[in-house]
């Protein structure tokens, strides 16, 4: 019955809910226009423009978290955007990533020869979209957004235009993701055609409104194109191919962004579709989740663990990642669950890995040094006496990732089981976790590179690393959140537990102990 | 009336630990001393080394503290501390120390100083200290944390420094080791996360909220006796790593080999009882039909460990790999004990716990000597080092003997106990374990003769005598080798109250009222 009462009128929009929408827009605008008309701007300052848009948004979508937990959850523009808890802990995630990613590619660039504006506007671009899929209370909404931030992302992995990795890996995320965009799209087709709405309310209440109009086949074909257009964004598996090669010839940073962001948006849309939009077939689709989840986090250690490219295994250490974040999916899932932990602690996970990957990628930037190739197991040897700091931040990383305690990696995957069992999916605990010991021997792999492999000849002969101001205020700031949130989490826990409460989903009471 | 109402209050105040935090203390200053030293300059390592020399031994200092004002004939937990910690997820910094955890905690804040003293790490002296600071803590933190989550958190820390200490100090196949330690372990961690939290929730339903707490589930929480014994085996996987129990020790003698002295000392000395403890402390005190039900599985491991520890120990070429070997044994009489369920068998296991840390993280010690003189620890290429070094290899049969299990020693205290308890409850078992006790003297007196005895050849003449320093990193061990073995009731007073809580948590049947017994020492109850 919910959503039945909603009245289509000419769309009012709430022009100060969209803020955080709207400064990402118009910065990314700004800084493309702006430095196209001005002469090169001083160094720094195209990173530094970037990180301010970053963080205007962030600080309007604080307000807006003010303002929903004032006056409560409501649609945008016509239904299309969804004004809640779990948009606004999205959007800040995003807006981390791209604040992250500005600071970390800064440096990057100049060492690269290759500064310029372009790619601090595609970062923005691509976070508008995500923001818009994490908002969207609407399927062709959902669509604009992951096109966006899609389109983005393919030009961005393309933009190393000296290296022919670059390239390979733009090319082969463009075809990959048009594949899988046009399956996503179909989906929709047969969503709406079986429903009558792309609105998630809409699809909601087509359930319980007209069962007997109701084409189940049409449906579940949807659910499971919507499913694999997805998981191929959030490189699950068996649609996690493309992941290792993009990851790996893309330029380093822009690999921690789509990591990140691109990651976060699209497991905020599934979240969305699934969840808010289709839990009345969560009887069909949770199976697939949970196959999909099991087939993703064996995928993603077991792979991981005959790599030799740092970047590669770290692509897998994301598949692995995205299968714990699948776990929180399947049990957000279990809607007759008196709490909704899946949801939020998929999203806190989300949060949590994005910043540890960014500052892993952060680190592997460094390391890679001028030309981005050096990602080989062997570039790091030497890295402890090298720079022992940069060393450090590393392996709180690393450890933070295989989920080590006192780390915020341990409290992501804690929530996420936790979610899990509390739903009484024990063997999809225990699969996961017995893959997180696997995993972890690729986290150690790179641990021995780093601190205990016996230094080579040839080691001398290697460019040093060097640690340039934005890129260790970044890394930094990684490390800082990560030992803060392992040693003081409740807050965070506190604050996603919040975003249970979606627009146009009947209120689940937010509680403190789950 | 006034005199027994002062002495409750005194009770209830130094149960709080008279309002200083002593047993948070017991974690922090490791740790504090651990990020001192990480930040401290290299330049002056003599700074350095004293640092945490300084952290090591107050935290000693605090632990013997502790030790005196610990209340005997109590159960309770004492010098509790509860705080709340992550509210949203019901967990807490929830410590407690009572006659089971104990010693070990002293152990503990006693063999840190003495093994960063003792031994000389060679290279990069800030880094090892530091790691082996923050494993101090970890340690401390696992023997005294009274909440699951906290617990796990310590339980799965102290692998990192020990990783490093492994990884970065060790010998040839370091690296393989430390991988293989941290490998093995984090998968019996894994789960038990899982049934951590299965535990919780489950838990929460008899509780009325989601609480983390060990003592709270333990005697609140009503868990299906059909669940609790899959939660117990979650548990024990974890543990039975730790131990280790066979089939799951393979990881223990190339670690302990590898490791760096000092490490292999914490290792036997304490981290193996995280094992041992944590059976006690959690599968146990949680899931005691669970753990009844499944006993014959442990107690028949921990014969086969006792025998197959034994067995591989008189094959071994390696001085330090025997010694390893050993310790399988060793722990494999511990769990025996456990297992055992009888007041008195659980009371020698905790005993014995103690004494293997006593008396193997001496013979490590010494194994490291030697190693640093000879750069061998092959038994084949040392010969007649008695003639040479006749207060060295005094030492180390003083150490030996206990570790043996020779009357007048703290070994036999702990054997005697476990053997005369399990007699009860699980005699074929005993009878077969206490064949171990005949190999346990095979082994180490055969290495001694092979070691010790005959003339010197060429290499072994030049022999170093036993030196002032090392002396005296020894001879607190070998004191309380002695004492135990000599007068163990202070001990057997503070540990039996709690093991005898426990049994009758557990709904365990005491076979002999612990009067009866003729020979039981001194740990009768007054």
């Amino acid at each position: 019955m919910i959503g039945a009462d909603l009245k289509f009128v000419a769309p009012h929009i709430d022009w100060f809910a969209l803020t955080p929408l709207l400064v990402l827009l118009g910065g990314g605008l700004a800084l493309l226009v702006g430095a196209a008309l001005t002469p090169r701007w001083p160094k720094r300052m195209y990173a530094w423009a970037t990180v301010a848009v970053g963080i205007g948004a962030l600080v309007m979508t604080f307000i807006q978290w003010h303002q929903v937990s004032k006056h409560g959850t409501k649609v945008l523009v016509g239904g299309a955007l969804s004004f809640d808890a779990f948009s606004m802990f999205g959007t800040i995630t995003i807006c981390v990533g791209v604040i992250l990613t500005a600071l970390i590619t800064d440096d990057y660039l100049r060492r690269e020869g290759m500064d310029g504006p372009e790619i601090y506007g595609l970062y923005l671009m691509a976070a508008l979209g995500g923001v818009v899929m994490v908002m969207s209370n609407d399927l062709i909404v959902l669509f604009l957004g992951l096109e966006t931030l899609s389109i983005a992302l393919y030009v961005l992995a393309a933009s190393h235009r000296r290296r022919t990795e670059s390239q390979e890996a733009g090319i082969k995320y463009f075809v990959l993701g048009g594949f899988s965009s046009a399956f996503f799209l179909y989906g929709i087709a047969l969503i709406y055609g079986s429903t009558g709405s792309t609105n998630f309310s809409k699809i909601l209440a087509a359930f319980d409104n007209v069962p007997a109009h109701r084409n189940d086949a049409l449906v579940l074909v949807g659910v499971g194109l919507l499913i694999v257009g997805l998981c191929f964004k959030v490189a699950a598996s068996p649609f996690h191919f493309w992941a290792p090669d993009v990851y790996q010839g893309a330029p380093t940073p822009v690999t921690a962004f789509m990591a990140s962001v691109g990651k976060a948006a699209a497991f905020a849309a599934m979240l969305r579709v699934l969840v808010v939009a289709l839990p009345n077939w969560k009887d069909d689709w949770q199976p697939v989740i949970w196959t999909i989840a099991v087939l993703t986090l064996c995928v993603g250690a077991i792979s991981a663990v005959v790599q030799t490219n740092v970047k590669r295994m770290l692509a897998y250490s994301s598949i692995s990642h995205a299968g714990f974040i699948l776990i929180g999916v399947e049990a957000a899932g279990h809607v007759g669950g008196s709490t909704r932990t899946g949801m939020s602690s998929s999203m806190m996970y989300l949060l949590l890995y994005s910043v540890l990957t960014l500052g892993t990628f952060g680190v592997v930037t460094l390391v890679s040094r001028t030309g981005d190739g050096e990602t080989d197991l062997s570039s790091f040897r030497g890295l402890s006496k090298q720079k022992p700091m940069l060393a450090l931040a590393l392996t709180v990383f690393l450890l933070a990732q295989a989920g080590v305690p006192l780390t915020s990696g341990f409290i992501a995957k804690f929530g996420v089981i936790q979610a899990a069992v509390e739903e009484h999916s024990y063997a999809l605990a225990i699969i996961a976790m017995v893959s997180a010991v696997i995993g972890a021997y690729l986290y150690l792999r790179i641990m021995i590179s780093v601190w205990l492999a016996d230094p080579e000849a040839t080691d001398d002969a290697r460019e040093p690393v060097r640690v340039p101001l934005s890129s260790g205020i970044a890394i930094g700031l990684c490390v800082a959140f990560t030992l803060l949130i392992g040693f003081f989490p409740g807050w965070l826990i506190d604050a996603s537990n919040h975003v249970v409460n979606v627009a146009h989903v009947p209120a689940v009471a937010v509680s403190a102990t789950p | 009336m006034i005199a027994s109402a002062l002495a409750a209050a005194d009770t209830a105040e130094s149960l709080k630990g008279g309002h200083f935090p002593i047993l948070t203390a017991l974690i922090l200053v490791p740790a504090f001393g651990a990020v001192v030293v990480g930040i401290m300059t290299k330049k002056r390592p003599e700074f350095v080394k004293l640092a945490a020399i300084l952290a090591s031994v107050f935290t000693g200092a605090l632990s013997v503290w502790m030790l005196a004002s610990f209340k005997t004939h109590t159960a309770d937990f004492q010098f509790s501390s509860h705080h709340e910690w992550i509210t949203a997820w019901g967990i807490s910094w929830h410590l407690g120390v009572d006659g089971i955890s104990l010693f070990l905690v002293v152990l503990t804040a006693v063999l840190f100083p003495l093994a960063i003293i003792g031994v000389d790490p060679h290279h990069d002296e800030k880094q090892y200290l530091a790691w082996l600071l923050l494993l101090e803590a970890g340690v401390m933190g696992s023997f005294l944390s009274l909440d699951l989550f906290l617990f796990f958190i310590f339980f799965e820390i102290v692998l990192v420094p020990m990783y490093f200490l492994i990884g970065g100090w060790g010998y040839d196949k370091r690296v393989y080791a430390a991988t293989k330690f941290f490998l093995y372990t984090m998968f019996g961690s894994a789960f038990m996360l899982v049934g951590i939290i299965a535990t919780v929730f489950l838990a929460k339903g008899s509780i009325g909220h989601v609480s983390f707490d060990l003592v709270e589930i333990a005697t609140k929480g009503n868990i299906a006796s059909n669940t609790a014994r899959w939660l117990f085996f979650a548990f024990a996987i974890a543990f039975a790593v730790k131990v280790p129990m066979f089939p799951l020790h393979t990881w223990l003698p190339d670690a302990h080999t590898q490791a760096p002295t000092a490490g292999s000392v914490v290792l036997a000395g304490v981290m193996l009882k995280l094992g041992t403890y944590g059976f006690l402390r959690f599968g146990i005190y949680l899931f005691p039909e669970a753990a009844r039900h499944s006993r014959a599985i442990f107690l028949t491991l921990a014969v086969i460990g006792i025998l197959y520890g034994a067995i591989a120990a008189t094959m071994q070429k390696d001085l330090k790999r025997l010694v390893a070997y050993s310790s399988v044994a060793h722990l494999g009489f511990i769990m025996l004990g456990i297992f055992a369920f009888t007041s008195q068998s659980v009371t020698g296991g905790v005993l014995q716990m103690i004494n293997h840390g006593v008396s193997t993280g001496a013979l490590f010690l010494m194994v490291g000597m030697i190693y640093e003189r000879r750069h061998t620890r092959e038994i084949a290429k040392l010969k007649g080092i008695q003639t040479v070094a006749p207060v060295f290899a005094a030492a180390f049969t003083v150490i030996m003997l206990s570790s043996i299990g020779v009357p007048g020693l703290n070994g036999f205290v702990g054997e005697f106990l476990i053997l005369i308890g399990s007699f009860f409850t699980a005699r074929w078992w005993t009878v077969v374990a206490a064949s171990g006790v005949i190999l346990a003297a095979l082994y180490l007196l055969w290495a001694y003769q092979r070691v010790f005895h005959g003339e010197p050849d060429e290499e072994n003449k030049t022999f170093p005598e036993l030196r002032w320093k090392e002396g005296m990193v020894l001879l607190p061990f070998i004191a309380a080798i002695v004492f135990v073995g000599v007068y163990p009731k202070p001990l057997l007073d503070r540990i039996e109250p709690s093991v005898k809580s426990l049994i009758t948590h557990g709904g365990y049947y005491d076979p002999q009222p612990p009067s009866a017994q003729p020979a039981a020492e001194d740990g009768t109850q007054p």
